[in-house]
């Protein structure tokens, strides 16, 4: 029972015996499987028996590492100036999202749907895009509305482009309000896919056939294209790495501002984002850099294509070498050097990573997470002299598969990796019981591992290091960098003091395991 | 009375209503409402369980998310399989915070994620092949499980699969259930027709399984319906009905099993909480097996031992003496309780805004806290719902159903209230607003609030919120003293 002095939630509440208790009579009603027969089966699921099974699937997913494509939609357009992101289908997919992302960002998330029910599923969306951006432009007072779409205007065929012309034609919007959209189909690729989609829909929209007084060069800034990017910092490092070169530049998708408004009494719908202006200007830049090279094949097409911008081949800026390539390119694009307190920044990164190196070497772990952040993380990892063993990406792509296998060759830190392309946690689970990792880095998804690892005894325990999205049971974490040298140090000091912690919770036993349980380290 | 009196709250809807098309805002003055308790039907002054206006930002899910995620997903041995695309089944994976007592992975699945990731060509040619193979490994990998449900999203009702035919078959050549549920994301209005289409699939395909061949079991059998353990709610309200006496046979679906599903028939009476979600099978079990049902509500102490005292005068003198038995030793800590919060919480106003029972059911508690309940509203409740709303809340208070992301900051703004209680997607824009607010879908992350062991987490909880510092620090010193200018100048 409760007391005043201290009262318990869930932990520790039901551990008192009164619930012990309950568990043990609610039993007698479930039938369940004998304890032994239970325990049994999981030894079994720890198997490479199991591990074979497990890895002959076909058609099963089981705890995915990847979300849907207007996800991926829905977080590009958030990074317009005052654009409201509008999902043309079904209702649900629209609160799935704004729920995912309030739960990693800890912020109001404002997306719309056109609430698509059975009778537009027969008839055709087209009354609910006409209804829908009428209300949309007079309740929200946007400049842009992004549109994209979920799977059930995608089954059914539903002609976007025709519905936003007839809605401006009918008058149900303004003719020249900007409706850019994109097709995300929840059944082809992932939410990387649906960023890539959503942004070539918006920069098509505002240059494409408007290119006749555009030129490369003519505004002597660059853009960056950030793709599906989470960590608020990752914004910040690049804006600040440009500011201090002295180089003109256009973010192109900026939602750092709207994903982190401060608390002033009111809420504020809009803050910050890339301008309709600067969308439309952005032709006129030097080159176009995007920061994640394997997942925005459709945007860069049309850049080069249409902008004629000659992309740098440049991997994400993680880690120090692809940091300093981006620099380097940077610099080369523009004519401007790298000053000096980048420079100073690097050597205190490098520094860092003299004074760490002792607890990072040969330590042996596993990564999961999006494309590009799991080839950016992995090459920092083998410049740190970490060994990566179990590399999963579940929304793998060729392109990945490639670089990843090339860049694994070439260090002598990459021989015990594995690449696991299009495999979920599932997969994770049983590699991680049959040949143990030191940690597991990615997303929040992956604290049923450790937790499962442990339930095998304390010394297969594989402690989980929370990089990658979404992050859902830690606060705050979003806010962090990971690009740059100064994302360098964040992910360092993560990964050292992972290992500090774990060391700590392996020799804190008095009297028994004090070797090692140092002051200093 | 509300902190509005009746013309001011009308004005205030009238106000919020003015910023919409005409269409629009014809449609959406039908949802909103202020309370008149002298009505007995609320048909006559609300409208609900309607689709929701395209463009505008409604808070409701859909019909997948009221199967999985509410009738599904907690049953601990049923494998729920998202059929279809990846995201549905990734966006509902631990987000309701279903406890249950198992080994995850083993003998229970709850915060396991099952999905047949359709591609391209799966929408194509068809999922069936994909879904048969699928139970195939889902069976070779998970040989524990007891059985299996599989809820389609919307793709699979728009490409003609034939799952029930699937279901069918691989049921037999299993040999375990497997259930077939048409919560397509598109069908109905909410998650509400979720829960109804779950009902009736369990009905259908679970339900019956023992019939003719149940004991006679004891005269106090019981279930409890519509709890899903958010939290462990219904462990903390079970603890309570075994205490005074009954046996609780089956939980649907918090911490649930098939059989428990099955032996439901032979209860004596059936328990339900979350009347929106789950009086359908309620109403069929009357019918089919004539086991009565009755409502109850543990929230709070004034409205658990209501319940309880009305749980037991289903029984004989022994569960009424134990219902006694239980109030009693419990009174003590709920008095001590409301000693050390009461005092904190007194005369503080809240509004809320959550799904189909919790906004009329956790009105007692906030009362029993010195609070006081000043708007109300549903994302899926239909009008029963309002005909039960209208009698616990005050005159004068504002009702709104499947409000939008504006109406409800624009109520706030106006109403003013101390606390809001609503759900995560309302949360951060609350907190920028600088009002108190607290998740009351999935508790915050805290919990359990059923029962007498939840009240004291509850009014914990209220308290921590309603009082904390943060509030009182939104104006830099140098703000303040602008604010101040200002008022003087005004």
């Amino acid at each position: 029972m409760q007391t005043t002095e201290k009262v318990k939630p869930c932990f520790p509440l039901f551990n008192e015996p009164e619930y012990q208790n309950i568990f043990e009579t609610k039993r007698a009603y479930e039938e369940r499987h004998p304890k032994e027969k239970v325990a049994e089966v999981f030894e079994w699921t720890t198997t490479k028996e199991y591990q074979d099974l497990n890895f002959k699937r076909e058609a099963l997913t089981v705890n995915a590492a990847k979300a849907c494509q207007p996800l991926g939609g829905a977080l590009c357009g958030l990074g317009f100036e005052k654009t409201m992101v509008y999902i043309h289908g079904s209702q649900g997919c629209v609160a799935y999202f704004r729920t995912y992302f309030n739960r990693h960002f800890k912020e109001p998330i404002a997306f719309i749907a056109d609430s698509m029910t059975e009778d537009a599923a027969v008839f055709g969306g087209q009354k609910n895009v006409h209804e829908g951006l009428q209300n949309a432009t007079k309740l929200y007072d946007a400049k842009m509305i992004a549109v994209c779409t979920t799977c059930i205007a995608e089954v059914i065929g539903d002609d976007l482009g025709a519905f936003i012309g007839n809605a401006k034609k009918e008058g149900y919007v303004d003719k020249d309000f900007p409706v850019p959209y994109a097709n995300t189909p929840s059944f082809v690729g992932s939410h990387v896919t649906g960023w890539d989609n959503m942004f070539e829909g918006i920069v098509k929209y505002f240059t494409n056939g408007k290119m006749e007084d555009k030129a490369p060069g003519k505004n002597g800034k660059i853009n960056i294209v950030p793709g599906f990017e989470t960590y608020l910092g990752n914004y910040r490092v690049i804006k600040r790495y440009m500011n201090e070169m002295g180089v003109d530049y256009t973010y192109l998708c900026d939602p750092d501002e709207v994903l982190d408004t401060p608390a002033t009494g009111e809420y504020e719908m809009y803050a910050g984002g890339t301008t309709i202006e600067e969308v439309q200007d952005a032709p006129n830049a030097i080159t176009t850099f995007m920061l994640q090279s394997t997942t925005l094949e459709k945007s860069k097409k049309f850049i080069e294509n249409t902008w004629n911008h000659e992309i740098p081949k440049l991997n994400i800026p993680m880690g120090v070498e692809w940091t300093d390539a981006f620099l380097m390119k940077v610099s080369e694009a523009t004519g401007k050097e790298v000053p000096a307190s980048i420079t100073k920044e690097r050597g205190r990164l490098i520094d860092m990573m003299t004074d760490s190196h002792q607890w990072l070497h040969g330590k042996k772990m596993a990564v999961f997470g999006d494309p590009d952040f799991v080839m950016g993380l992995v090459k920092f990892m083998l410049e740190l002299g970490i060994e990566p063993t179990h590399i999963v990406c579940n929304n793998s792509n060729k392109r990945w598969e490639k670089a990843m296998k090339k860049m694994l060759e070439d260090s002598p830190y990459g021989i015990h990796a594995k690449l696991y392309p299009g495999c979920d946690l599932w997969h994770l689970r049983s590699l991680c019981f049959t040949d143990k990792p030191d940690f597991i880095i990615g997303s929040s998804l992956g604290k049923f591992i450790q937790r499962d690892t442990l339930y095998k005894g304390p010394e297969f325990e594989v402690p989980l290091i929370r990089l990658g999205f979404p992050i859902f049971d830690r606060h705050h974490l979003h806010r962090m960098t990971t690009l740059g040298y100064e994302g360098g140090m964040y992910i360092l000091t993560t990964l050292t003091n992972a290992v500090l912690e774990q060391l700590d919770q392996e020799t804190k036993l008095l009297g028994k395991t004090d070797y090692n349980f140092d002051l200093i380290r | 009375m509300g902190l509005l009196n009746r013309e001011e709250a009308e004005a205030l809807i009238q106000e919020v209503l003015e910023v919409y098309p005409e269409k629009a805002k014809k449609d959406r003055a039908k949802h909103l409402m202020v309370n008149d308790k002298t009505i007995t039907q609320s048909k006559k002054c609300i409208t609900s369980n309607r689709k929701s206006v395209p463009g505008v930002m409604t808070q409701r899910g859909c019909a997948y998310a009221g199967a999985r995620g509410v009738v599904w997903g907690p049953f601990k041995d049923i494998i729920a399989i998202s059929h279809g695309p990846i995201g549905c089944g990734q966006y509902s994976r631990g987000g309701r915070r279903n406890y249950f007592a198992g080994i995850s992975g083993v003998d229970s699945f709850c915060d396991v994620m099952f999905s047949s990731d359709f591609q391209e060509k799966d929408v194509v040619f068809g999922g069936d092949k994909k879904l048969a193979k699928l139970i195939d490994e889902v069976e070779g990998l998970f040989p524990l499980s007891k059985a299996l449900s599989v809820q389609s999203e919307c793709p699979i009702g728009l490409i003609g699969d034939d799952i029930e035919a699937v279901s069918k078959k691989k049921a037999a050549e299993i040999g375990k259930t497997v259930v077939p549920v048409r919560c397509e994301g598109f069908r109905g209005v909410s998650q509400s027709l979720g829960h109804h289409i779950s009902n009736d699939a369990i009905r259908d395909w679970i339900l019956p399984a023992r019939d003719g061949k149940l004991d006679e079991g004891t005269p106090y059998d019981v279930a409890i319906l519509g709890d899903y353990n958010i939290g462990g709610d219904a462990w903390a309200s079970r603890i309570l009905l075994e205490e005074m006496g009954l046996n609780v046979v089956a939980q649907w679906s918090g911490d649930g099993t098939i059989v428990e599903i099955e032996n439901t028939p032979k209860v004596k009476l059936n328990l339900l909480h979350c009347y929106r979600s789950m009086n359908y099978i309620a109403r069929h079990m009357e019918e089919k097996y004539n086991i009565p049902w009755m409502e109850y509500n543990f929230f709070g102490p004034s409205k658990i031992a209501e319940s309880l005292r009305e749980i037991a005068s289903h029984f004989d003198d022994t569960i009424k003496e134990g219902a006694e038995r239980v109030i009693a030793k419990y009174q003590p800590m709920m008095d001590a309780i409301i000693a050390k919060y009461k005092p904190r919480l007194e005369g503080k106003k809240v509004m809320l805004y959550v799904g189909g029972l919790r906004p009329r059911h956790t009105i007692g508690a906030y009362e029993d806290l010195g609070m006081e309940v000043v708007g109300a509203g549903y994302e899926f409740a239909h009008n029963d719902d309002y005909d039960r709303t209208i009698k616990e809340m005050k005159d004068a208070t504002l009702i709104y159903d499947d409000a939008t992301g504006y109406e409800l900051e624009e109520f706030v703004r106006q109403v003013k209230p101390d606390l809001v209680g609503s759900g995560i997607k309302e949360k951060y824009a609350f907190h920028k607003m600088g009002v108190p607010f607290r998740q009351m879908h999935s508790w915050d992350y805290s919990g359990p609030y059923h029962g007498y062991d939840g009240f004291a987490v509850f009014a914990r909880d209220m308290d921590m919120t309603v009082n904390n510092p943060c509030w009182s620090m939104f104006k830099a010193p140098w703000q303040q003293e602008e604010v101040e200018a200002e008022q003087k100048v005004a």
